[in-house]
């Protein structure tokens, strides 16, 4: 569904909140005081266990319960749960297509950068692996998106009675609320339901606070990454498309156990793989706001660099901010 | 020869032993050479170890007009060893652990030392931590029709467990003994917490007379089979695919698994096989192991003249330094044969409840793959 929706006053990435949260203080911080739309349906059936994050919010809340709603619709509209599982087949064999070719072309970019040749040619071609790749990642990314709009534009998903209603159920809730809180856990669990009721488009002028694998939804491309798997490569990869409250932003949380921030050849990569987007990652108790096209007021946030390095990030537009459009020529480093 | 050991050698009867040992931790490991000490009084001192293809006593040698033994030996890098010393005072022999050693590994006959060869580390998901989710451990018992008397053990249940959702189910063998030397509740709630393998179930199963009933018994098939696996599905939710059922043992436990999976072929999905004792003979029935191992022998040969794909997934570990390394290398190529999936890792280890602690992590996360690539908390 492709309407002209208004965007949300201010979104606020966050990193994990379990051990460091400080999502309550960033909350009052901006002078919210509720009531608070909850989104849990990333932790799927334990998403009315939100009493911890309530009692941390200390304002009035409302959980959408999108996990339990979506179960209602598969129970009520047997076609569209029929055609939803069927897409989500169809995607689950193309990620699985994608992961086969992406694993080769990074293979292949290891072993480029390992070999021995004049510098001029070493960096064309390894320039030409990393472009192979991101011609990967984007084809990956359209097909996705392909998937998930022909199933919503075929299903006439926001004209199903069924999801009518649960829309205007939360159109009713997320008016009464001036700020939405959207917690992490099951990426995939919640960018469907997020996306069957059409959450995006419900949102007006509410605030956003997003962490961890909420804050990965609400991005525009979510990239699946872990550099120290117990099985396999630690090769990261592209989901698909977010609901894009925030543009040019990669998310990262749990750099700590999940990023390799001493392996340059990682770190650069992934930094170039995504350029001009910008790869951020969030520590327990980092944050950075989107308000106005910009990230303004970043804390603990960090970002990789295409060279390989990572630094504290700082809401410099000339470090390329979301949509200046300093993306910058694919350049080998 | 170490640096350290050299220098105290070269001093000879002036050495200031005292001021050698100080600051230093024994055993001495520089690369790929150590070097053993003892301070005592004794008439002999030697090494107990247990690694295949070496002498299992070496004697070490005193550093003349001192009361410092010392021996050199070999430690490839990442290497563990487990050893003890031998003290001889006249007509008496002592076996102790090294006193100058603080690495220590137990099992069900006491404790050893450990010699760690350079660049090894105890993994850090093997040692409690205060983050983690801590699972439910309760015993249970139950009635066996096929043994005609009850058997115990101790059910896990991952934390969060839900009645909603359903679980893989892994039932490990010497389940006592897998918690208490190879910390197997910590290790299931650390791989969980890391999301590295799915919340599952655990039977931590015990048997009264393992020698016997692990050695291809058809009643231990029957009842983990007949038995358990239909009664815990009754009360818990399992998953109901042989993918969801995983064996899991070592030594004989691995040769319960095994052989159960081979009495009923394609409903254990899942093997975590840890330095099996396979046994088996080219020609003949005669073994060298001893008659415990006749039952093995006798399963093993007619397994290796007919081997047929009896799960999906079957992971096999061994440590290099223990005679099984024969039978499990040996087994591994007619396991691919079958057409299952066959993943054989080996580690510069030996036959000992550390090694299958260590082994672990990556046997769970192949055989179970976790969400950690969904999932971001």
């Amino acid at each position: 569904m492709v309407t002209p929706t208004p965007r949300p006053r201010d979104v606020v990435l966050l990193g994990a909140q379990r051990w460091d949260s400080t999502l309550g203080s960033v909350v009052r911080g901006l002078d919210c005081d509720g009531p608070i739309a909850l989104i849990t349906a990333g932790w799927r059936d334990r998403e009315d266990e939100d009493e911890e994050l309530r009692n941390h919010l200390a304002c009035k809340t409302v959980n959408l319960r999108l996990y339990h709603r979506s179960d209602e619709v598969n129970a009520r509209d047997g076609d569209l749960a029929k055609a939803h599982r069927a897409k989500q087949t169809k995607l689950r064999h193309k990620q699985d297509f994608y992961r086969i070719r992406l694993e080769h072309e990074l293979a292949a970019n290891h072993v480029i950068r390992q070999r021995r040749a004049p510098p001029e040619v070493l960096e064309e071609e390894e320039g030409a692996s990393v472009a192979a790749i991101r011609a990967l990642d984007a084809y990956h990314y359209d097909q996705c998106e392909r998937i998930h709009q022909e199933f919503e534009e075929a299903e006439g998903l926001y004209e199903r009675p069924v999801i009518k209603e649960h829309r205007e159920q939360l159109a009713e809730a997320l008016a009464g609320c001036n700020a939405v809180a959207i917690a992490g856990g099951h990426v995939a669990a919640l960018l469907n339901r997020m996306r069957l009721f059409g959450i995006r488009e419900l949102l007006t002028n509410q605030s956003v606070f997003a962490w961890s694998g909420g804050g990965m939804v609400v991005s525009e491309r979510i990239v699946l990454f872990h550099d120290s798997p117990p099985q396999g490569p630690g090769a990261s990869e592209v989901l698909g498309a977010g609901l894009g409250l925030v543009p040019g932003v990669v998310v990262l949380p749990h750099p700590r156990t999940r990023l390799r921030l001493d392996d340059r050849e990682r770190v650069g990569l992934l930094a170039r793989r995504f350029d001009p987007a910008q790869c951020l990652a969030f520590p327990e108790g980092a944050h950075v706001t989107y308000q106005g096209g910009e990230l303004v007021r970043p804390s603990s946030v960090i970002r990789l660099r295409r060279d390989g390095s990572y630094a504290p990030f700082e809401a410099d537009p000339s470090e390329g901010n979301p949509g200046d459009g300093n993306s910058g020529e694919e350049q080998p480093t | 020869m170490t640096t350290a050991i050299r220098e105290l050698v070269a001093a000879g009867p002036s050495a200031n032993v005292d001021e050698w040992m100080k600051g230093k931790t024994f055993p001495l490991v520089e690369g790929k050479n150590a070097t053993l000490v003892w301070r005592g009084d004794a008439d002999e001192v030697r090494l107990r170890h247990f690694i295949f293809g070496l002498e299992t006593s070496q004697p070490l040698a005193r550093i003349e007009g001192t009361n410092l033994w010392y021996l050199e030996v070999e430690i490839p890098p990442r290497s563990r060893v487990e050893y003890k010393l031998e003290v001889r005072r006249g007509e008496t022999n002592k076996w102790i652990r090294d006193p100058l050693n603080p690495h220590r590994a137990h099992d069900p006959f006491g404790a050893n030392s450990v010699l760690q060869g350079a660049g090894y580390t105890i993994p850090v998901w093997t040692q409690p931590d205060p983050k983690a989710r801590a699972g439910l451990l309760e015993p249970f018992s139950i009635h066996s029709e096929a043994f005609g008397e009850d058997r115990r053990g101790h059910l896990y249940l991952p934390p969060r467990f839900r009645r909603t959702r359903q679980y893989p189910l892994l039932v490990i063998h010497d389940g006592s003994d897998y918690m208490r030397f190879a910390g197997m509740k910590t290790v299931l709630d650390n791989l969980i917490e890391r999301l590295e393998i799915p919340p599952l179930i655990a039977v931590f199963l015990d048997s009264p007379d393992r020698l016997r009933e692990y050695a291809n018994d058809e009643r231990h098939a029957r009842f983990v089979t007949e038995e358990l696996a239909p009664r815990l599905a009754e009360r818990l939710p399992l998953l109901d695919t042989p993918r969801g059922r995983c064996l899991m043992g070592a030594s004989f436990g691995g040769v319960a698994a095994l052989s159960t999976a081979v009495r009923y072929p394609n409903y254990w999905g899942r093997l975590l096989l840890q330095s099996g004792s396979f046994a088996f003979t080219d020609i003949g029935h005669q073994n060298h192991r001893g008659p415990l191992f006749n039952p093995v022998v006798s399963f093993m040969n007619a397994f290796r003249e007919d081997p047929k794909a009896i799960s999906e997934r079957v992971f096999v570990s061994c440590g290099v330094y223990e005679s099984l390394i024969y039978e499990n290398r040996s087994l591994v190529p007619l396991l691919d044969e079958t057409g299952m999936q066959v993943r054989f890792v080996e580690a510069r280890d030996g036959h000992n409840w550390e090694n299958w602690r260590d082994r672990s992590r990556e046997g769970l996360s192949w055989l179970f793959p976790g969400p950690l690539l969904m999932i971001y908390e």
